[in-house]
């Protein structure tokens, strides 16, 4: 032995230090909203425009809310996974269809009446789910983004589940793995229906 | 086909890889000089490979091809062709693709310019550099692979990051890696020369330009990507102190110490022990940035999608590149020896001195990068090191060595003597002293930190100009000034031009730092806000609209003592693909100064014709940031391209091939 093998202890000591960082999620920082009772909307559902659905609608229930567009390729992956949840498990898990015309880039919005767009909207989150099967209790439209903005989404998907109080108690981005819903989404969802 | 085509070259690339990565290495051993000679096809093959996969994956993004899953997610057929050409390093796959596509093109150039080089030494320069691209194909290949199918094809795809929709985005990402994956170079040679026992002032000498190369490629990147902060975030700040900026800056800092080590080593053979942990230590905070922003363990503005495997998979790559290289230095150090003698005020050790307070600095950003997972994994609880500390640490640090950079080239190697350097430079600290206290007194208000600021930048351009003009006068023999001093070398003027680029930096830093000003205002058209002296009158917004955005672009007069100067345009994006707007500001950029306009939001959402929250800046010197990154590359070119590692090297040739065959 050296003095030189002094470097390898070092640097051991910063494999150890980043493995266990590994199985930390530095995102995890709590959403602001977690804790907080979701934020009020009335939005129109997808399969019966003419009824709409408000968080205080769900109270009394643990559910789930999963944003959702058919331009979001991300979606597809998690799409698999909710569906089959959807057969196991008794929790009611509502869909929030984001900005479904407008998010998509392919239109020029400035030319398209809103009524086409409604119309658009309804058309292509149906043939969506028609293809890739219906997971959702029922969805509801948010055409123009404002309900996201007050639910603080950055990127589809995200999905929160939601007490019976209608307290946000957790937020989480991006598609949903078959780890996460196992490991943080499943736990959650036992607790609260305790 | 085309994907399939550029997957399938990945994987044979991957074989090329493990072949250069082997059989040269063992051939320099056993010498089997066949194996040997393998190492520069097997190097051109594998950037032949490498290069076609990548123009698979551009060619996919060019013709909008949504059955890639990375272009689905990365493009969209409203994209400008450049920014389509940018996406294919817009997300994780294809920007560690453009990593391995770097290697094989550092590699293929020391195959091409290594002609003079002992053949034993390039089959190990070129095997080390073959393993390392092996283990990086294969985390391509097994965890990020960019040629993965979505069948069937999107309609349409998700769109690049409007924040990477920017040309300086598009370069920065090229720059950043050119520096990165060069410092694989010099670490190859230090691999190369523990290996082999031989590490003297020759193998020195040979990595002096490739560790220059790569040097001149980092501060350029991290330069451009400080300016798109500047200028795109709309914040007005030029550095954030974010982990993925210090996992730049980190190799950057040791990359600047191994570039001085590497002239002791080559001058006068001493700390060879120190040269070669240096280039181990800049490769390894390459690999170990690239490390934290793939693998998700700190939160950053650059942080991509992330996966578990694949931040387990570079942590098992880290270990085995680092941890192998760590143990063969450990190893071999302690037969190496130390090398030449010198004394205690020598131009040595000041350059030791230098490197000392150099790691010392990265240490400190090391400590402030880690330290929330630390705190984390403790599970202390959530923090995160912010400007402070930085600040707090940076400037102790780096006072004592730009202080140094003025004395260094008076310094004669091996033993100096302190009265006759005084006496060199007495005039130069004269100049700093005044400047120091006039020129604050100039912009309004005298400082400490402002004065000691500028004191150090005059400081160092004095002294950088008094040495020229000293070594020039030694040097005439007869000649006039001018014939001298453009005969001096280029190792000498580029030092001095590089120098002078730090000067030039601290000014804009301290300048901006201590002068700066901005207003955070509500404006209505029709009114109007100063800011030092300049006039901004608010026309009103008028909506415009792009290829794949549409944006509220506002209008303002900027006036100075009531004279018209110029409209400026603030935008604020909204990208078709992405709820988050984006911010264009609208700079006045000056010699000595920028002021800087950026639209916040309206005051009522629904009424863009009212009121809306401004910003506006002016920024004293901030150009000169990047102006003095700029010199400092310059600086680095010159030096590079000194005449004796051509001629020099040349002439050794014959010598090195008889004692290898010998």
């Amino acid at each position: 032995m050296n003095r030189y093998y002094w470097i390898l202890g070092g640097f051991a000591a910063l494999v150890a230090l980043l493995a266990v960082g590994l199985n930390l999620n530095p995102r995890d920082v709590p959403s602001p909203l977690v804790g907080k009772p979701a934020p009020a909307f009335t939005l129109s559902q997808l399969a019966e425009p003419d009824k709409s659905l408000s968080p205080k609608d769900m109270q009394g229930k643990v559910w789930l809310f999963n944003v959702w567009a058919s331009w979001c390729v991300s979606c597809r992956q998690e799409h698999p996974i909710l569906v089959e949840f959807s057969k196991k498990v008794d929790v009611p898990l509502i869909g929030l269809n984001y900005k479904e015309v407008r998010g998509d880039g392919g239109f020029d919005m400035s030319k398209m009446p809103a009524d086409e767009e409604k119309k658009l909207a309804w058309q292509r989150a149906n043939r969506w789910l028609s293809e890739h099967g219906n997971p959702y209790k029922l969805t509801v439209m948010d055409l123009d983004g404002r309900v996201g903005i007050d639910y603080g989404v950055y990127g589809v998907p995200e999905t929160y589940v939601i007490d019976k109080s209608g307290v946000i108690r957790m937020k989480h981005t991006g598609p949903i793995t078959p780890e996460v819903l196992a490991k943080r989404i499943m736990p959650l969802l036992a607790e609260l229906n305790k | 086909m085309i994907p399939e085509l550029g997957h399938f070259a990945l994987i044979l690339s991957a074989l090329v890889a493990l072949v250069l990565g082997t059989l040269p290495l063992i051939g320099a051993h056993t010498n089997r000089l066949a194996w040997v000679a393998l190492a520069r096809p097997a190097a051109t093959a594998m950037a032949l490979l490498v290069t076609f996969s990548f123009a698979c994956l551009t060619q996919a993004f060019v013709a909008n091809d949504f059955s890639v899953v990375y272009v689905a997610q990365h493009s969209n057929s409203l994209l400008p062709i450049q920014y389509r050409v940018a996406g294919v390093w817009g997300g994780h796959e294809g920007s560690l693709l453009l990593w391995i596509l770097m290697l094989t093109w550092w590699a293929f150039l020391v195959a091409m310019l290594s002609r003079q080089l002992p053949e034993a030494m390039v089959a190990r320069v070129l095997g080390t550099l073959g393993l390392v691209g092996f283990g990086f194909l294969l985390f391509i290949l097994f965890t990020s692979n960019p040629f993965e199918r979505l069948l069937p094809a999107a309609a349409e795809g998700r769109d690049l990051n409007p924040l990477l929709q920017d040309p300086g985005l598009v370069i920065h990402p090229p720059l950043l890696y050119m520096g990165y994956v060069g410092f694989s170079v010099a670490f190859a040679f230090a691999i190369a020369a523990l290996l082999s026992g031989k590490l003297d002032a020759a193998w020195a000498r040979w990595s002096r330009p490739w560790t220059m190369a790569a040097w001149i490629f980092l501060t350029l990147g991290i330069a451009m990507g400080s300016w798109w902060a500047y200028y795109e975030l709309g914040w007005g700040g030029w550095w954030f102190w974010d982990p993925v900026e210090n996992a730049s800056f980190m190799p950057w800092l040791i990359g600047t110490a191994l570039i001085h080590s590497l002239a002791v080593t080559e001058k006068r053979g001493s700390f060879k022990n120190w040269t070669v942990l240096l280039a181990i230590a800049a490769f390894s905070l390459s690999l170990l940035g690239t490390f934290l922003v793939r693998s998700g363990v700190l939160t950053s503005v650059h942080a991509f999608a992330t996966d578990p495997r694949r931040g387990i998979f570079i942590l098992i790559f880290l270990v085995a590149v680092i941890g192998s290289s760590l143990a063969l230095f450990a190893a071999r150090a302690p037969k190496v020896g130390l090398g030449g003698r010198f004394g205690l005020v020598s131009r040595e050790s000041l350059l030791l001195t230098n490197n000392v307070l150099l790691v010392v600095a990265c240490a400190t950003v090391l400590l402030g990068t880690l330290y929330p997972l630390l705190i984390d994994a403790l599970g202390v609880g959530k923090i995160s090191v912010g400007p402070p500390y930085f600040n707090a640490v940076f400037v102790p640090v780096m006072t004592p060595i730009l202080f140094l950079m003025g004395i260094g080239p008076f310094a004669r190697w091996k033993e100096a003597s302190i009265p006759e350097i005084a006496k060199a430079v007495k005039w130069a600290l004269v100049v700093g002293i005044l400047v120091a206290i006039a020129l604050p007194l100039l912009y309004g208000q005298w400082f400490a930190m402002t004065a000691l600021g500028l004191l150090l930048a005059a400081w160092i351009v004095a002294t950088a100009i008094l040495n020229f003009i000293e070594r020039v006068q030694h040097t005439r023999a007869g000649r006039g000034f001018l014939a001298a001093a453009l005969s001096q070398p280029r190792t000498f003027v580029g030092m001095h031009l590089a120098h002078i680029g730090i000067a030039v930096f601290v000014v804009g830093v301290t300048m901006v730092g201590s002068y700066q000003d901005e207003k955070d205002i509500k404006l209505a058209p029709g009114q109007s806000v100063d800011v030092a002296g300049y006039h901004f009158t608010f026309n009103g917004v008028k909506a415009v609209e792009g290829p794949n955005y549409v944006a509220a672009q506002g209008e303002f007069d900027l006036a100075v003592d009531g004279k018209f100067v110029r409209k400026m345009n603030p935008e604020k994006r909204t990208y078709h693909s992405s709820a988050m707007p984006m911010t264009e500001a609208a700079i006045d950029a000056g010699f000595l100064r920028d002021v800087y306009v950026s639209l916040g939001e309206p005051i009522d959402r629904d009424k863009p014709e009212g009121e809306w929250a401004v910003r506006v800046y002016y920024k004293p010197f901030v150009d000169w940031i990047w102006g003095g990154c700029i010199l400092m590359s310059l600086g680095g070119l010159i030096a590079m391209l000194d005449r004796r590692y051509r001629v020099r090297a040349r002439a050794a040739a014959p010598v090195s091939a008889g004692t290898q065959q010998a």
